[in-house]
């Protein structure tokens, strides 16, 4: 098994090394141990605000000093930063389009024993609704920090969801992101699964499940989930006839809500959404929560299987 | 400072705004009428802004929390000749630039877009903090609303801004007493703001939002305060056209033909008696 380390790690870590390179301000809201924002806070102490545990305000100070020519992150939790600080960012940071990174960690159930009022898996939704927003869901800690650089590079609100969770890093350093691009890790031609965050080395792992019974699964990576790679998606519903999409989050306005708009507009075929079925988290450690929601690679495998029968 | 150019210029917003909102028959007419004089010491005796260079980085910024006062800050930008005077019969027009509530990126001289309130206070915390960091002099002025502060935001923001020592920032809290549902004191009293504010870690200074001495002597003060400013401005809604005065119907209702000549009459009356 590949090193582990969690997406908010490669965050923290990200942010640290790119204020050398970038000039922007972090703001915190009483959280910057654990979104690792405190990462950066060492580093360069000067450039760090922490807004206490107010994240409504936190998002008005992010536009504010966006307002002025700077660039800023504003970090918390996804339940606070989009949940909470909703209306916050798209009034006052969407509909002007300033240049506010935010910066949401402990994203969906893999939040784990905090249970249900913690673990948001309503965020990609919220955010894709905002016109102009981009959401960015790296799979590991190295696309953490392409995430970050991409977000860094782009003029406009990005909204960059990270874990809690230590997951396997599957990228070598020197990778990078594009936004509005999705890529594919593996060819395949019976099925496509379409994977994001976390996600993605549990496709890989149901990958050599179905690969063990002889199913053929083109892998793709959707660290970009808006603006959506709708080109490489309707490739993927040519050449393979059958989607699979697989997140963290609410099977209803993510990822896979929005591969399924682009195939049903342009290519239609199957698109079978792995993901939260429509309802709250619990508590528990988040490598055992996996299953009970029917993330882990055997239920993906399974939920592959049963797809096929729809081709 | 010029108070007879002063009471001009305000009683030219006045009727700017008056304008507005009768050419769109919607718009918020009261709470425009009340901030008038405000906006007239602050666009042309204090902030050094250019409407040349509306983007000017070194400029004095201004947030206007009660973005549904719209009207009185776009006659006063047209005023100041950010952009032409009759554009403000294109208000709330569906193919005009002047929206609603202030849209910072397409109307020149917004500092901010607002509108939803209670955000505006944490944007210009934000300009003064970016102001800090940056050893910028600018100033950071807004002007919220008595109702506006029933929002918990506001006070997250007071909080914020005596934290950090913001003493580039000053808001005028604009106490009319009167919100849609009636008056503050009956649909949640927001008061007393200064002592609230001075519990928040900031000075204070309680006004009549209509008297230039007084506004002068509050944004010296605010000037040379160690933290953040608030200043407790008394006004009156709909200042000015006799019959919105003191009305909480006119928070958010045009006026019809025949009511909008009363009001531009009693405008015209207003500036006659000034200056004689």
């Amino acid at each position: 098994m590949s090193e582990k380390i969690a997406t908010r790690d490669g965050y923290g870590k990200a942010l640290a090394e790119l204020g050398e390179k970038y000039d922007f301000v972090v703001l915190d809201a009483d959280l910057a141990a654990a979104t690792k924002t405190g990462v950066f806070k060492k580093a360069f102490p000067n450039r760090f605000f922490d807004c206490g545990i107010a994240e409504g305000n936190m998002m008005g100070v992010a536009a504010g000093i966006a307002s002025t020519g700077k660039t800023v992150f504003a970090s918390s939790f996804a339940m606070f930063a989009a949940g909470r600080a909703f209306e916050q960012v798209r009034n006052i940071i969407g509909y002007p389009h300033l240049n506010v990174k935010i910066g949401a960690t402990h994203a969906g159930i893999t939040v784990g024993e905090d249970g249900a009022t913690h673990q948001c898996n309503e965020d990609i939704a919220l955010m894709r609704t905002i016109p102009g927003m981009v959401i960015l869901n790296p799979a590991d800690a190295v696309e953490a920090k392409a995430c970050v650089e991409a977000a860094l590079k782009h003029n406009g609100p990005v909204y960059l969801r990270f874990g809690r969770l230590a997951v396997p890093v599957i990228y070598d350093e020197g990778h990078t992101v594009e936004i509005g691009k999705g890529s594919v890790i593996c060819e395949g031609t019976d099925v496509t699964i379409i994977a994001t965050g976390l996600m993605v080395s549990i496709a890989l792992e149901a990958n050599e499940i179905l690969k063990a019974e002889g199913i053929s699964a083109r892998i793709v990576n959707m660290p970009c989930i808006k603006p959506i790679d709708a080109e490489l998606i309707k490739e993927c519903a040519e050449k393979t006839g059958l989607i699979v999409t697989c997140e963290e989050h609410n099977i209803i306005g993510g990822m896979g809500s929005a591969v399924a708009e682009v195939v049903c507009e342009s290519k239609p075929v199957p698109v079978v959404r792995v993901g939260v079925n429509d309802t709250y988290g619990k508590s528990g450690k988040a490598q055992d929560l996996i299953p009970v929601f029917g993330l882990d690679a055997v239920s993906v495998a399974n939920r592959v299987k049963e797809a096929l029968k729809l081709k | 400072m010029d108070k007879t150019k002063l009471s001009a210029i305000a009683n030219e917003i006045r009727k700017g705004a008056l304008t507005a909102v009768y050419s769109a028959q919607s718009g918020h007419p009261g709470g425009s009428l009340g901030i008038a004089d405000i906006l007239a010491y602050l666009y042309f005796e204090e902030m050094n802004v250019d409407p040349k260079k509306p983007k000017m980085e070194d400029r004095d910024r201004f947030v206007l929390s009660k973005g549904h006062t719209s009207p009185a800050l776009y006659a006063t930008l047209a005023e100041k000749g950010f952009f032409p005077k009759e554009d403000l019969k294109t208000f709330r027009h569906k193919d005009s630039y002047l929206q609603g509530h202030p849209d910072m990126k397409n109307i020149p001289g917004v500092d901010m877009s607002t509108g939803s309130l209670g955000l505006g206070v944490s944007a210009a915390c934000g300009m003064a903090l970016s102001g800090k960091i940056s050893e910028k002099t600018y100033r950071v002025w807004a002007i919220l609303g008595d109702g506006e502060s029933q929002e918990g935001q506001v006070w997250e923001a007071a909080m914020f801004a005596s934290h950090y020592g913001l003493n580039n920032l000053a808001i005028f809290v604009d106490c009319n007493g009167l919100q849609i549902d009636g008056a503050t004191s009956d649909v949640m009293n927001p008061e007393p703001f200064d002592e609230k504010y001075r519990a928040f870690g900031w000075n204070t200074m309680v006004i009549d939002g209509h008297d230039f001495d007084q506004i002068d002597a509050a944004v010296k003060a605010a000037k040379a305060s160690d933290k953040p400013f608030a200043i407790i401005a008394k006004t009156v809604k709909g200042k000015g056209v006799s019959y919105m005065e003191n009305k909480c119907e006119w928070h958010g209702s045009a006026p019809k033909e025949e009511q909008y000549e009363i009001g531009m009459k009693d405008l015209e009356n207003a500036l006659c008696v000034e200056s004689k």
